[in-house]
């Protein structure tokens, strides 16, 4: 259940003026953004609206594109994100990802969790150990796989694999994870322990998600930002924004006159 | 008709039959190499004729066909003995044949020089005085020619000390030779050491030189008569006999016995008689050795060639028109390699090293001229784009979920090629690796130019420091078969060799093949990725 806010808390990521291009192609335009800690902020719209790119500007993820653009700011925790001199490594770190398909490593579960701490040079056992009970109870999914850490992780479930996905990001202690509709490949009842865990995981770290299922977004979230062709239509408050929206837009989308 | 296309029947009837047809002239190919290649070293009966105009033959009866233009039946013997008659083989016609029969006592023996000798066995005489032992004339002879091996064995041993020697007295050699070169008078103490030490080398040669001498001068005293079909007597040295055979008296298990024997000498002993006889150990060591040497120049190279162009050379024209190069790389005929090999490695990089350090050896070259080293790099560069493009396909099957997981973890680019998609392209690697080895270990006509040898004196790896001799030149078993079948004096009687030259080679290509099929199933089972 979305949860009302009383008084604002810290933004903790603010995005001003953020144009993204992809060689000619404008993907993102002039978007301004605040989003704040340990809330759960979801982007809504349909498909090509730019909503998991400005989602993958937030972790550099576009870098791995060559023809992207990006002008404008972003800015974390008073910190200046978009600028070369950026160190990518320790903002991915600080910024974790899930993705939509999940994507565990070749690689035993165990090995899958500690793989954050192993690339940054931790070797203590007992540090890596306590790592994986902790992000694997956080990410609820201790109990099914406490027996078999050394087994493969490609075994999993798909629900299970995602969340070994979302235990693994947080084994690295990040301060925002980004969800790229983590669900949108999953069966309901998977999609429910998700859900029941971001509300969880929202206590300790700040959530911006990215879905396709309005729902999911109105179950889960505390701000929705509407997006439609690269423009944010409208943000908000979750409940004004599907209950009350200033746009037209947005409520034809809502209440699916299209999309 | 045109329903019956619409069905796809008659496309599958015709994929069906291609398929069918290279299954078959696969088939047949193994199927001929293996029956000329297996049945080789069963010992077979030795027949005797009797001719109608009263002369005799003794031999393996090895074909038989009609005269193309008389139609008459004739036989292909193998009559051996090619000191005696100046051939080893003889075509009879079927009509000249009075009778056959099989003579038990009939003897054929496997000697050092002028092939084989088919015939009976008169006696065996040692410094004059005739050696009887057992009663049996065939079992005193195995017994004599068992005592003489094991002097031959001494004398073996003795010159190997000697090739031992002359390699440290060669050495010496040239290290006064470097010396002189350099600075004459500045040197001079330590070239007259030098040369004290080779010398006191070479009359320790010289001694263990006349003693072996000596030694087989002792063993060639004891010799076996024998007699020919006909009545011909000859005398063979029993230090010349490698082996005895009456074929027409061996039960099944002494035949399986001789079977096995020729087999292990096949693996393991040295050719003899311009390789048409004896074993095909330094032609195996050779390729192998040289297959390896080859892996450990085009893997390193070709998978970072690969990874530069794959993971971190950005898309565009010039990466493109690299790949397209690459590709084409591949289909350039060997030959070209090879002479590309002998200008720039051999002449080019080998002229400048011994300019360069051996200046006091020219004009003898060291590693100007062909060895195992530029064969192996010459191959490389043949095989290196098959490493390249396997490599380069298996990095691009990585889903791209597991490369932006792990940057998402705040991963570089390496870590993340080290630690995940480098392991998971192994099997891909892998296979392409060793379909570069087969490719290698079946190339011909580049190494001809490049190092190869008919005869080499020594492997390229023995004991003496540094082990690895890189500027030697090497058998192969590819051009084995070439120069056997086509360029040996004798081809008739090098036949069998070829064919088992042949299986020998396809079996390490198959054997490599089912290694890397293993290989792979085994690390893709490790590393599948599972979509859901």
């Amino acid at each position: 259940m979305p949860q009302t806010v009383k008084t604002d808390p810290k933004p903790i990521l603010s995005v001003s003026g953020l144009n993204l291009f992809y060689s000619e192609k404008q993907a993102l335009k002039d978007i301004n953004l605040v989003m704040r800690r340990n809330q759960v902020t979801a982007f809504i719209g349909p498909s090509g609206c730019g909503k998991s790119t400005l989602l993958r500007c937030f972790n550099r993820m576009n870098d791995l594109i060559d023809s992207v653009r990006i002008d404008g700011s972003i800015n974390f925790e008073g910190e200046e994100i978009n600028t070369p001199s950026t160190d990518v490594i320790t903002l991915r770190r600080r910024i974790g990802m899930v993705f939509q398909h999940s994507n565990p490593f070749p690689k035993s579960i165990y090995e899958n969790i500690v793989y954050g701490l192993r690339i940054a040079g931790v070797k203590d056992k007992s540090t890596l150990d306590e790592t994986v009970e902790r992000s694997l109870r956080s990410a609820a999914i201790w109990d099914e796989v406490k027996d078999r850490l050394h087994e493969s992780a490609l075994g999993l479930s798909g629900g299970q694999a995602q969340r070994i996905c979302i235990a693994r990001a947080i084994a690295v202690n990040p301060e925002i994870i980004l969800m790229d509709e983590p669900c949108s490949a999953l069966d309901p009842i998977s999609t429910f322990k998700i859900e029941e865990l971001i509300e969880e995981l929202k206590l300790e770290y700040t959530i911006i998600i990215v879905t396709h299922n309005m729902q999911q977004a109105a179950r889960v979230s505390d701000v929705t930002g509407f997006f439609y062709m690269g423009e944010l239509i409208e943000a908000g408050e979750t409940r004004k924004i599907f209950t009350n929206p200033e746009k037209a837009q947005t409520e034809d989308y809502i209440t699916g006159r299209f999309g | 008709m045109n329903s019956f296309i619409k069905t796809g029947e008659p496309q599958v009837f015709v994929c069906g039959t291609a398929l069918a047809l290279i299954l078959v002239m696969t088939l047949t190919l193994a199927g001929v190499v293996l029956k000329n290649g297996l049945g080789y070293f069963w010992p077979r009966q030795l027949v005797q004729f009797e001719m109608k105009d009263g002369s005799r033959l003794l031999g393996e009866v090895r074909a038989t066909e009609r005269n193309q233009l008389t139609g008459a039946g004739q036989i292909q013997i193998k009559i051996s003995n090619r000191d005696l008659y100046g051939q080893d083989f003889k075509w009879v016609s079927e009509s000249d044949v009075a009778s056959r029969s099989v003579p038990e006592e009939a003897i054929l023996l496997e000697r050092m020089e002028h092939g084989n000798f088919a015939g009976f066995l008169k006696k065996v005489e040692g410094e004059g005085v005739e050696y009887l032992r057992t009663g049996s004339a065939v079992k005193d002879l195995a017994l004599a020619v068992e005592a003489v091996r094991e002097k031959m064995k001494e004398v073996a041993a003795v010159r190997k000390k000697m090739i031992s020697l002359n390699y440290k007295i060669e050495k010496r050699r040239r290290e006064i030779q470097k010396l002189k070169f350099r600075d004459i008078s500045a040197n001079s103490a330590a070239i007259s050491a030098l040369e004290a030490e080779k010398e006191k080398l070479e009359s320790e040669f010289n001694r263990i030189n006349e003693e072996s001498g000596r030694m087989e001068g002792e063993a060639r005293r004891f010799y076996g008569l024998f007699a020919d079909a006909s009545g011909t007597e000859k005398e063979i040295a029993l230090a010349d006999i490698i082996r005895i055979q009456t074929p027409n008296s061996m039960s099944a298990p002494e035949k399986i016995g001789a079977y096995f024997e020729r087999t292990r000498e096949l693996l393991l002993d040295d050719p003899r008689e311009s390789n048409t006889e004896g074993g095909l150990f330094p032609a195996i060591f050779g390729t192998i050795m040289m297959v390896l040497l080859m892996s450990c120049f085009s893997l390193p190279f070709g998978v970072i060639a690969a990874i530069y162009l794959r993971e971190y050379a950005k898309e565009g024209i010039v990466t493109r028109m690299v790949g397209i190069a690459v590709n084409n790389l591949a289909g350039v005929p060997s030959i070209v390699y090879g002479i590309f090999g002998l200008g720039f490695f051999v002449y080019g990089i080998g002229g400048s090293i011994d300019r360069l350090f051996f200046p006091e050896r020219l004009p003898t070259p060291t590693f100007g001229t062909g060895g195992i080293l530029w064969s192996s790099l010459t191959l490389a560069l043949l095989t290196v784009p098959v490493v390249i493009v396997a490599t380069e396909e298996s990095l691009a099957s990585i889903p791209r979920g597991i490369r932006e997981g792990s940057l998402a973890l705040g991963a570089t680019k390496f870590q993340t090629l080290i630690r995940l998609l480098l392991p998971m392209a192994t099997p891909g690697i892998m296979t392409g690796m060793i379909l570069s080895m087969a490719r290698a270990a079946g190339e011909v006509a580049p190494l001809m130019i490049v190092g190869v040898v008919k005869l080499a004196p020594a492997l390229p790896f023995d004991g003496n420091f540094p082990f690895f001799h890189m500027d030697r030149k090497f058998m192969h078993l590819g051009f084995h078969i070439f120069d056997v079948g086509f360029q040996s004096p004798n081809v008739e009687a090098a036949k069998p060799m070829v064919y088992i030259t042949t299986l020998l080679l396809l079996a390490i290509v198959a054997a490599s093949g089912s290694m890397a099929i293993y290989l792979r199933n085994r690390m893709r089972k490790k590393y599948t990725t599972s979509h859901f």
